[in-house]
């Protein structure tokens, strides 16, 4: 069995009066996209910078593609690509020499430095405005060259933080296409920090959950639904009166029930037919116009865990 | 390190020199044109052969070093450049010393620049019939002082820079730095005892002109050394992500 990407026990660090990251035990298996959620403020970035040796742990342990973080960061950062909080680019500098500095950093011959940049930019859509100083991009393209930058030297995993935000919902979606593709062609691990949840729900293998520095889940997007909340469905109509709610309440499938905004929601224990639930709110009196089914968004599945903690 | 080093040179110089647009390439030409012909051809020969050129080389590298060093660390801070830098492969010493090496190396060889172009200068506007050449010690102690003021201030100005939240900041101090360097000599000498101050000038009368650079170049060397250190102290990955 390989070993994981990123291996976390019990990983601890506090500044003076806070607690950033607390106890975090964390296994990241190799190849997958992984999405840190959490609000501002949890403990992603110290995360991320404690994964990266850029910070000692105050307690606790963690190894990074089976380097440990306290003894062997340079080799860690080695072999890995990050886009932190800030994009990082040389503004001064066109975006050919941003990326010929960093081929240069991380040792990449002369041929490979040109070859790989190109194939790159190309795949980015950025290769017509290679020579521009990149102070004159967008802040979607600043972030594209940036995630360029991350996976230049071909890295086994790569650090995101937070890649999509400030950006228009269209540069947003074009880098999160951008990024998947890339991940996948690549191989590439990609431990990726986000509070926009939408996104770690197309993004994602494997999502993990903090808050105030604390680990709540860690899971498959649908599995943590699945636990979370589960299937659901939504009628819109008229008619929901306590009767209905009631003899629906009684129901095996369903899980609870919510009415909100004049429709309906249940959630149902798992996926299953639907058809007898609304016989039985037809039969009842109910005049359904509409039927949704879905599943519990990450939103909501992140809300509760929120709650939960509070 | 070595080729870790030239990386981060190529990237300063490439930096610098794209700072103020297409223009800044000229800016180096500006300044050998401005003060390494004119100020040679105002002196004369004697700019060649007497110590007159020594102080304008030692300050040659000083002024440079100081518009260029304060962007370094705080620059890169200031930018948000700094932590995705620190995030690489790149060891704490080699980014410290090829951020040393590409403001000294710039201050010095843009020194060296200046002291060929100034002998160029004197030889063609004063034409004797034979050339004419540096003394060897005022030579020597031209392209060591020169060297060691480069060092020793961008070693200064980096320990600044590193400490600086931004640009701004760190100019200001060694603003004030310099102001201190050219004016407390000045404020020592009425300082110190009268016996020592005899000695100075029967030093200077008698012409051991050797012995007043190696008095010189030895104390510059300590305080390089000393400041080096103490940027090498300063420098941890840690400190810098908190700062």
């Amino acid at each position: 069995m390989p070993e994981p990407a990123i291996c976390t026990q019990n990983l601890t660090r506090d500044f003076d009066t806070v607690r950033a990251v607390d106890n975090l035990s964390l296994e990241i298996p190799q190849g997958i996209i992984f999405g840190f959620l959490g609000p501002n403020g949890s403990g992603k970035t110290t995360t991320i910078r404690l994964l990266l040796g850029l910070l000692e742990p105050t307690g606790g342990r963690a190894e990074v593609l089976g380097c440990d973080v306290r003894t062997q960061s340079g080799a860690i950062r080695e072999r890995t690509g990050a886009l932190l909080e800030q994009v990082g680019l040389y503004e001064r500098l066109s975006a050919e020499d941003n990326l010929e500095f960093f081929g240069r950093v991380y040792r990449l011959s002369k041929d490979e430095r040109r070859d790989r940049i190109n194939e790159l930019l190309t795949r980015l859509g950025l290769i017509d405005r290679r020579k521009e100083m990149v102070r004159d991009w967008s802040r979607g393209m600043k972030q594209k060259l940036a995630v360029a930058r991350a996976l230049l030297h071909r890295p086994q995993l790569i650090f995101l933080d937070e890649p999509t935000a400030g950006l228009d919902p269209i540069a947003a979606a074009s880098l999160r296409d951008d990024l998947k593709t890339l991940a996948k062609r690549e191989g590439v691990t990609v431990f990726m920090n986000t509070h926009n949840l939408p996104e770690a729900e197309k993004l994602c293998d494997r999502v993990g959950v903090i808050r105030e520095g604390r680990l709540l889940a860690v899971d498959h997007p649908d599995r943590l639904r699945a636990k979370n909340g589960g299937p659901k469905v939504d009628i819109f109509g008229q008619g929901f009166n306590e009767h209905v709610l009631t003899l629906l309440r009684m129901q095996p499938a369903v899980s609870s029930i919510e009415t909100q905004n004049g429709h309906l929601s249940i959630h149902l224990n798992e996926e299953t037919d639907v058809a007898p639930l609304i016989n039985l709110m037809v039969g009842a009196g109910v005049q359904v116009e509409e039927i949704r089914k879905g599943k519990t968004s990450l939103d909501e599945v992140f809300l509760t865990l929120m709650e939960e903690v509070k | 390190m070595i080729a870790d080093i030239r990386t981060i040179l190529w990237k300063e110089w490439k930096d610098v020199l794209t700072q103020g647009g297409p223009r800044a390439k000229w800016y180096p030409l500006v300044f050998l044109a401005i003060f390494c012909v004119f100020m040679p051809l105002q002196t004369g020969s004697a700019w060649v052969e007497t110590p007159v050129s020594l102080g304008f080389y030692v300050m040659i590298p000083i002024i440079l070093v100081v518009t260029w060093v304060a962007d370094s660390f705080a620059g890169e801070r200031e930018r948000g450049t700094l932590e995705t830098l620190l995030a690489t492969r790149l060891s704490d010493r080699a980014i410290l010393f090829g951020k040393i090496a590409a403001v000294a190396g710039f201050a010095w060889g843009m020194t060296l620049a200046a002291f060929f172009t100034g002998l160029v200068a004197v030889n063609i506007a004063h034409w004797t019939g034979q050339i004419v050449l540096y003394k060897p010690s005022i030579a020597l102690g031209c392209v060591g002082l020169s060297f060691l003021a480069a060092t020793l201030s961008a070693n200064a100005g980096i320990l600044v820079s590193l400490r600086a939240a931004t640009v701004r900041q760190a100019q200001q101090t060694l603003g004030l730095a310099v102001f201190a360097v050219a004016w407390i000599p000045i404020l020592g000498i009425n300082l110190i005892p009268d016996a020592w101050k005899a000695y100075l000038a029967e030093l200077l009368k008698s012409g051991d002109f050797t012995l007043v650079v190696l008095i010189v170049v030895t104390s510059l060397l300590i305080l390089d050394i000393v400041l080096l250190g103490a940027a090498i102290a300063r420098f941890q990955r840690t400190r810098l992500i908190l700062d």
